[in-house]
Order: C-alpha cells, then sequence, then structure tokens
C-alpha cells in the first residue's frame, strides 16, 4: 500500500507530533508514505474566506503532484483533507472551474488522484481486523471520547461520511486498540478552529464545554485527527480544565508497541505520560 | 444601517457567486440551534439569510457574524432547503473585504498574512505569520505565555520548509487574482 504523503503546513510546526506518529505507524504497518517536497498549503480557511479561486487552486496544485506521481492522496490534517476533497470535487463536477483551475495550475485533470484521511484510509482501505492483529500493548482501562471536529465528517457530501451527526469509525479503532469509546454528545461540535487565534475567548468558551462534557462522559482523555482542534483544545482550555488530547495516531502508536519516548509526548501542553503510565505496566 | 441596500443587485450577486437557493430559507432556525457562534455574534446564521433575502446585504456585510464564524459547516449540513450557509458566508467575507467594510475586524488582517506567507514560501510559515498577525493588531502579549511553552517544545520552529518552484506558486495566486477578474 502506498501513498502520495500530504502532512500539510501545521505538521511541520505546531502539530509535529501527529506527523511523526503518523509516519511511524505507516512504517509499521507497512504502508508506504512518499512525500513530495513540492507541496504546497491547502489555502486552509484563509483561502476560502478570500478568495474562492485560489481555495480551489491550491489543493488542486498538489492533486496534480499526487497524478504525476501516480498515486492517491493521504493526509492525517482533516483540514486539509476537507480542501483537498472539495477541489477534487469542483475540479470534478464543474467544467468551467476545472478549466479556470487547470490553466492556474498547469495540468490536465484526470481525476484519478483519490483522496484519503489518514483515519478512512487505515479503517477502509488498510483494515481495523488488520490494525487489531499487530496490537502488541492493549490499551486496557483507557476511557476516551472521540472528537471529530468539523472539518473531517462535514460537509458530508464531500467528505463522504454517511451519517455526519453520527460517526463511528474513530469509536471502532480506539476499541480495537483495546480502550473504551464513552457515548458523548459533542464529537462533532465546533473547537472554534481559527477563531482560537483571532478570538480566543470565543474558543475558550466551545473548547471549555467540549472538555467538561467529555469528562462528564467519563472520558479520561480526548482522541482528535485535527491539529487545530488539538491546539485549541491544548491551549485555548480554561486552566483547571487539564484533560489531556490524543491524536489517534499517538495511541495507534501505543498500541502498536512504540516506545513511548519514541511518541513525542513531550511535545503536548498538557502531557498525557501520566495517564498512561497509570495504565499500562511498565516496558 | 437599516437602510436597503445602495446597490440593489447585491443579493443577487451573493446568489449567483455562493450558486446557492438564498429564496429557498424559510426561517426553521435549524442553522442558528446548532451555530457555535450564535450566542457571540449580531446576528444569527438565519437572520443573515433573512437580510439577503430582504436586500440588506450592506447590514450582513458589516455584521461581526461573518467575521466569527468558524466554517464549522454545521448550518450547511442541516439545512433542510440544501443552503450551504458556509459558502454564502465566505462570499460575504470576500465581498465585505472588496468593499472595504471589513478595515476594523482583525479576521481578514491574519488571513491577508496567512495567504501571503503561502505566496511567498508556498507554505504557511506557523510561526511567522502568528507573529506577523499578533504585530499587525498590536497585540503581542496576550499569548506570550503559551507561545514560549510552544516554543520550547519545538512547536514554533524559527525556521520553517518551503516550495523550491516559487515561480509557480507566485503563477498560481496571479492566475487565480486575474481569473478572479
Amino acid at each position: 500500500m502506498k501513498f502520495f504523503y500530504y502532512p500539510g503546513c501545521s505538521l511541520e510546526a505546531t502539530a509535529k507530533e501527529y506527523d511523526y506518529s503518523a509516519r511511524m505507524i505507516c512504517r509499521q504497518l507497512g504502508i508506504e508514505l512518499v512525500e513530495n517536497d513540492q507541496w504546497c498549503c491547502c489555502g486552509a480557511t484563509s483561502a476560502h474566506s478570500l478568495d474562492h479561486l485560489l481555495s480551489l487552486a491550491l489543493p488542486a496544485r498538489n492533486i496534480a503532484l499526487a497524478q504525476e506521481a501516480g498515486l492517491s492522496i493521504v493526509t492525517p490534517c482533516a483540514a486539509c483533507f476537507n480542501r483537498l476533497k472539495r477541489a477534487d470535487r469542483e475540479l470534478r463536477e464543474n467544467t468551467e472551474i476545472r478549466r479556470k483551475i487547470e490553466a492556474i495550475c498547469e495540468f490536465q485533470y484526470s481525476g484519478d488522484v483519490k483522496i484519503y484521511s489518514l483515519l478512512d484510509a487505515l479503517a477502509s482501505l488498510y483494515g481495523l481486523e488488520k490494525i487489531a492483529a499487530a496490537v502488541k500493548k492493549p490499551l486496557a482501562g483507557l476511557r476516551v471520547a472521540c472528537y471529530y471536529g468539523c472539518l473531517l465528517v462535514r460537509p458530508p457530501e464531500i467528505t463522504g461520511f454517511d451519517q455526519p451527526e453520527n460517526p463511528t469509525v474513530m469509536e471502532t479503532l480506539v476499541a480495537k486498540l483495546g480502550a473504551e469509546a464513552r457515548k458523548w454528545s459533542y464529537r462533532t461540535e465546533c473547537c472554534g478552529a481559527s477563531q482560537g487565534i483571532t478570538n480566543p475567548k470565543f474558543a475558550t468558551r466551545l473548547v471549555d464545554q467540549l472538555l467538561t462534557m467529555a469528562m462528564e462522559a467519563g472520558a479520561q482523555a480526548l482522541v482528535t485527527s485535527c491539529p487545530l482542534c488539538q491546539s485549541n483544545l491544548e491551549m485555548r482550555r480554561s486552566p483547571h480544565l487539564n484533560l489531556p488530547s490524543f491524536y489517534f495516531t499517538e495511541l495507534v502508536a501505543v498500541a502498536l508497541g512504540i516506545p513511548e519516548e519514541k511518541i513525542w509526548f513531550h511535545k503536548h501542553l498538557v502531557d498525557p505520560r501520566p495517564l498512561l503510565r497509570s495504565l499500562l505496566p511498565a516496558g | 444601517m437599516r437602510s436597503p441596500d445602495l446597490y440593489p443587485a447585491l443579493p443577487e450577486k451573493v446568489r449567483e457567486k455562493s450558486g446557492q437557493p438564498i429564496e429557498l430559507c424559510f426561517q426553521c432556525q435549524k442553522c442558528a440551534s446548532g451555530c457555535p457562534m450564535g450566542e457571540r455574534a449580531d446576528y444569527l446564521p438565519s437572520q443573515i439569510i433573512r437580510m439577503l433575502q430582504l436586500g440588506l446585504t450592506e447590514r450582513a456585510l458589516q455584521s461581526s457574524s461573518i467575521w466569527l464564524c468558524p466554517s464549522c459547516e454545521t448550518c450547511s449540513a442541516r439545512c433542510p432547503n440544501g443552503i450551504k450557509i458556509a459558502a454564502v458566508m465566505d462570499v460575504l467575507r470576500a465581498m465585505a473585504v472588496l468593499r472595504d467594510f471589513a478595515a476594523k475586524n482583525k479576521e481578514p488582517v491574519f488571513h491577508r498574512v496567512f495567504l501571503k506567507s503561502i505566496q511567498n514560501r508556498g507554505r504557511v510559515h506557523e510561526t511567522l505569520i502568528l507573529i506577523q498577525y499578533k504585530l499587525k493588531v498590536r497585540d503581542l502579549f496576550s499569548d506570550a505565555v503559551t507561545g514560549l511553552k510552544m516554543f520550547k517544545r519545538g512547536k514554533l520552529p524559527l525556521f520553517a520548509k518551503k516550495v523550491k518552484n516559487k515561480k509557480i506558486m507566485k503563477r498560481i495566486f496571479a492566475g487565480a487574482a486575474q481569473a478572479q477578474g
């Protein structure tokens, strides 16, 4: 299994541990990630807020690179995934836009490149049963709240989630790793996204609500698939709500038996190591 | 503020640019009830849509709602009439900047710094854009402690990777601007 790996800008800075753990588990599972250093930013919220065409052209440039390599794209970042999928849909269905984008990005769109979030690639292409079989250190006793946020699931016609109000893939994955996914109702609520930078108080309100609800549901930690969610959960919470959050890739890494010191937990603003040590036998 | 648009064609322009059937909204408030910015912004998404129906576009363009909207897409996913409200918000934001309605808002300042980084480097230099944004809105200290914690953890690197072929980035930006007209 081989993919065009698209980490996105956050995974080179604020979400380094997401990139690191994603690459590590793929190596361990035998998934080959090819990175072309010519990839560019997807434009994120800023592009689609100010310039519609640019918000399609930037992801299209990356689709062009993947097409050249003859590979499908996999990206851990929920926001990049959303922008790439959206551009692909426009290229596929809107002839006028396709002509414009092809001219801007200097390529001919073939439609052969498929776009997967890493979570979806693991679940539907690689197979959760295969991951379960590779688990060496089950996360027994760990109770988590799976937090999808917005961009992985919405809008469903772009992301392909058949139950956008009630996604289950992360819960299934976590169960295969041996942890318990608690039921809670804030799984697809917004963390405030880029408002975490421009209106931090607004983001704090949303984040505090999420963390409080996760605690009430009996979770010891949250599991995320988005660098912006993770940043807001760690940075924008009120200080007393010190519930750790994991990227799902980090939990997979622990369960696959990758040693804790190799997973870069020290990069978290809320250190999850005490929680993990309280659950897992040493070594 | 309460007067209708100086340019009566504005709502039609929003409709055309967003491709959304704004006239189908019957004010069920489903978008409003799931909206995270609901209690903070000056108008709910349903009210913004109503303004467009009534020809009060300029009032919508001056609202804080279009900038506080975090693009979570909950409204779009739930609208029973299939109006992608988040797409309407995108059109309103771009229009507000173009027509100089957003001079006092700090969100477009952030977006411009962000896009400039992509234009110059192909990728976003997160450390640099955060500092540039904070300088521009004159708020250097509110996040100093958190920023330092992140810096110590290597999450705000001083040197970030960039795309080697910068010419293609320049051409994409120029091409998008030109095609937009």
